[in-house]
């Protein structure tokens, strides 16, 4: 057996070592919607309870997104931001150039 | 993309309903908090609705939005959400802990105006980097079809 043939037989295994683990981890996580999960009985009851008169916002989704995890919600804005310039950089594209009409 | 490929009959079905796309954009940011919707969902309504007119009516009509001034806008997004943060810890609160801002309302309003200026910064910054990316990508095809002319 030549050895790009072992490693890929390697790859393989670990792959597949991997998947079973996680495969085996997911079997073990709450159904989704059980109520009797960690999340359905503590984290849910407090935020539909308290976040309309703590954070002002009629609707969980944004009280949770924009308030009690704001910190997490600028990290995507951030990541968004960043994607973008690396568009800008990877496609070679330059900003502040002439407006149009000047260019020759 | 310098020249429009819009004939006159794309140019006046375009104007009709860009006005209430850009509307129905505002909506959305603005009346995220009561329903569906936001900052990400109403940046990317109102970066299509830029990228329409681009199309149609070609890259010298940017409304003052070239390029250069998306990027401003992106980054003038994400300095805002970045910069309520701020407020927050110059007004002796916690990071993006929207209560202690210095405005005349009752304190869960105050939260309610902080969470809707974020939501604000994350469509200018949706917004931006939209249109930055419509720009770059169309930026190719530009000196593509000029070169053959």
């Amino acid at each position: 057996m030549t050895p790009f043939r072992t490693r890929q037989n390697l790859i393989w295994l670990v792959i597949l070592v991997a998947a079973g683990i996680l495969f085996y981890a997911g079997s073990q996580l709450p159904p989704v919607g059980d109520p009797r999960s960690p999340a359905a009985t503590h984290v849910s009851p407090y935020y539909i309870e308290h976040s309309h008169h703590e954070t002002g916002a009629p609707n969980f989704v944004t009280a949770v997104l924009a308030d009690y995890r704001g910190y997490d919600t600028l990290g995507e804005t951030t990541v968004i931001f960043t994607a973008g310039l690396a568009c800008l950089l990877i496609l070679g594209v330059e900003l502040g150039r002439s407006r149009p009409g000047e260019e020759p | 993309m310098r020249s429009p490929f819009g004939s006159s009959i794309l140019d006046a079905a375009c104007r009709l309903p860009v006005p209430l796309v850009m509307l129905f954009a505002v909506y959305v940011i603005i009346h995220g908090h009561d329903s569906p919707g936001g900052g990400f969902q109403g940046g990317a309504i109102l970066a299509a609705t830029v990228m329409l007119i681009r199309m149609v009516r070609g890259e010298d009509d940017v409304w003052g939005l070239d390029r250069t001034r998306a990027a401003l806008l992106a980054c003038c997004g994400v300095g805002l959400y970045a910069g309520i943060g701020l407020l927050t810890i110059l007004c002796n609160g916690n990071y993006l802990d929207y209560g202690v801002l210095p405005l005349p309302l009752k304190p869960e309003k105050v939260r309610f105006m902080g969470t809707l200026g974020i939501e604000i910064g994350v469509a200018m910054g949706v917004t931006g980097v939209l249109v930055l990316i419509f720009d770059a990508l169309t930026e190719g095809e530009t000196q593509e079809g000029d070169d053959g002319k």
